[in-house]
């Protein structure tokens, strides 16, 4: 719109004309800036958008030595292949599940580690508790599944070791080994690595609340309790309800880095999410066409739900995500 | 009125006195915290307990704080007499450092032309970017793209891919636009050129946010170990330190128990052996050093980044 800066001063009749124009006129005049971005933008086309290419691949029989011009076409054959396999059906249901458990535990982790934080009445303390909660969110799954290997293990992790010790159970529990466990171990092991990180967002919209508030519940008689429920809660749902829609376009991505580094093959059933799927039967066995038909599946579903999304937090905030 | 003021101890705790409510959540809230540091750090230096203590004591287990017999035999390992790990090291460092500032300047150079408001091309490019962020061409076509430009056990796939990255752009781009716009004006008129004003105006003006930027790239190349499995995987001179632990980390958890080969041995030998869970722990270690090291200081920049661009979208 400011582009062309005084608009309303061109006559009707010679619009498209003069604006035509004044592109050409502009983009000369901003070809330092254009020279400035066209390599970068020209990186983001080919790794971003050049893929989609590949798409192709989903309706064939793919042969690496033929490439997509060679190969044979199959119709849907990947897709019908997908929807008869129980595998498959079996990583959309771990998917579900496991992104489900870490949206929820995430949410309700977060959001009281952040009032906890807004009642810390030192400044020192509170910004030590931070600082420490931040460490696991910056270390990668690799190092933080070593850890959660550890710390569970049933020989002797910390986990087993308290378990044991305070009488809860009789025998180790073989967390890693069960497909039962895993579900709980994804969702704890992100709480464990994000909560503080997460807890930043509401900590943020807590400092926005008018302390007049605090101060009318307090003349009513509300105790520190009461105005927790009473004033901070209804305060930060906005903020609340607006990363909870953005969940929704995480749906169908349990995380593939820690359920793949989670997985191993006594709890298959349990960590074969979408991703790992792809990944483990379909790209290292060499069924490229297969996964790629797979991966279609999963990114036309994701942005289905980030439209939803979208729609729904336009809808009550005026302003969506894009 | 007066009275209230007197007082009033913090806006967002309370007016009053403090009562035994008041006391009873301060004392709840604090062991709370208390408890969330120790389960927060506890396996940190329960790890760095292990990297430094005799891999065959530790087969016993109960090193919990302490090492129980010192040694830095099992650095010592990693750092002199395996090759392969060192290596890693070195490569995992240039990722971060070269990877790291090519992709700053990137999203620099990218953000502040998105930031400009007459630029002619920002109505185009700005969700051309967004979309990247929810949407991909899944894992399988990108992986035969990048066979295909060559990029296989090639250094710059770990730099190319990811140069350009949508949030960071974003976040650094909020920043930016709240800058005041008749620098750039002033600027102009006394004829300074675009990357100029970019590089003597717009980059000393945006250091907190660049800051808070090489954090996170340079993080996410440290951190980055699936792009050196899918692509590098099979070339020893191109591994990184994330990629060894991880082929560790599934050796390990592959069978219960690894230590015993180390047990057979006697003497001498058990002095200078060490296990996979004693080289495990020596390399979580140094992978997490340099995070330690750099990420409180950008505290209260990556905090202010974050709320500034992630709300504003």
């Amino acid at each position: 719109m400011s582009v062309y800066g005084n608009k309303a001063d061109i006559p009707t009749t010679r619009i498209i004309p003069k604006k035509k124009k004044d592109l050409i006129k502009t983009i000369i005049d901003q070809r330092q800036l254009i020279i400035l971005i066209l390599p970068f933008m020209a990186l983001v086309l080919v790794f971003n958008y050049l893929p989609i290419w590949g798409w192709i691949m989903a309706f064939q029989h793919y042969v690496p030595g033929k490439g997509i011009s060679g190969s044979q076409f199959v119709g849907i054959a990947n897709f019908i292949e997908a929807f008869t396999d129980d595998n498959f059906i079996n990583s959309i249901k771990n998917t579900l599940l496991t992104s489900i458990l870490k949206i929820t535990t995430g949410f309700l982790s977060a959001i009281t580690l952040a009032v906890m934080l807004n009642e810390v009445r030192s400044i020192a303390f509170k910004r030590t508790v931070q600082t420490i909660s931040y460490l696991p969110y910056f270390v990668s799954w690799v190092v933080a599944v070593n850890i959660v290997y550890m710390a569970l293990s049933p020989a002797d992790g910390i986990v087993n070791i308290l378990l044991t010790k305070s009488g809860l159970v009789k025998d180790p529990v073989p967390f890693m080994g069960e497909p039962k466990y895993f579900y709980w171990v994804v969702a704890l092991s992100n709480v464990w690595k994000n909560v503080g990180w997460n807890a930043i967002i509401y900590l943020a919209a807590m400092t926005g609340i008018d302390p007049e508030l605090y101060e009318a519940a307090s003349i009513d008689g509300a105790g520190r309790l009461r105005r927790i429920f009473a004033v901070t809660l209804p305060c930060i749902t906005a903020t609340i309800k607006i990363l909870l829609v953005l969940n929704i376009g995480n749906l169908m991505n349990a995380g593939f880095e820690q359920v793949y580094l989670l997985s191993n093959p006594s709890n298959i059933s349990a960590s074969r999410t979408i991703d790992v799927y792809i990944y483990t039967y379909a790209l290292r066995s060499g069924r490229l066409s297969y996964g790629t038909a797979i991966g279609i599946f999963n990114s036309t579903i994701a942005i289905t739900l980030i439209m939803i999304s979208n729609y729904i937090s336009k809808k009550i905030d005026g302003y969506g995500i894009f | 009125m007066a009275k209230k003021t007197q007082v009033r101890i913090l806006s967002s705790i309370g007016y009053k006195r403090l009562t035994a409510e008041d006391l009873l959540i301060d004392v709840i809230n604090y062991i709370a915290l208390i408890l969330l540091c120790v389960i927060t750090l506890y396996p940190f230096i329960n790890t760095l307990a292990y990297s430094f203590n005799n891999a065959i004591d530790s087969v016993n287990g109960g090193i919990y704080l302490f090492p129980r017999e010192f040694t830095l035999r099992n650095y010592e390992k990693i750092l002199v007499e395996n090759p392969a790990i060192s290596t890693a090291l070195f490569i995992s460092a240039s990722r971060a450092i070269v990877g790291g500032s090519l992709s700053v300047f990137a999203t620099l150079c990218v953000a502040y032309l998105l930031s400009r408001r007459n630029f002619v091309f920002r109505k185009v490019l700005t969700p051309f970017l967004i979309f990247t962020m929810y949407f991909s061409g899944g894992l399988i076509p990108s992986f035969i793209l990048i066979r295909n430009l060559g990029l296989i056990n090639n250094f710059l796939v770990y730099i190319l891919p990811g140069l350009v990255g949508a949030y960071n752009v974003m976040v650094m781009r909020s920043y930016i636009e709240g800058l005041p716009e008749s620098l750039i004006e002033a600027a102009k008129i006394d004829g300074a050129s675009e990357y100029r004003i970019l590089f003597t105006i717009i980059w000393p003006l945006s250091l907190p946010v660049i800051a808070t930027i090489t954090l996170f790239v340079a993080v996410g190349q440290w951190n980055a170990w699936f792009d050196t499995m899918l692509y590098c995987g099979s070339s020893p001179k191109l591994t990184t330190l994330q990629y060894e632990l991880q082929k560790l980390l599934t050796s390990a958890s592959a069978y219960a128990s690894n230590d015993s080969d180390a047990m057979m041995n006697s003497g001498e030998a058990v002095a200078n052996a060490v296990t996979p869970t004693s080289i495990r722990t020596a390399m979580t270690v140094i992978a997490v050093t340099p995070i330690l090291f750099t990420y409180p200081f950008l505290q209260k920049f990556f905090i202010r980044g974050l709320t500034l661009g992630g709300v504003k979208g």
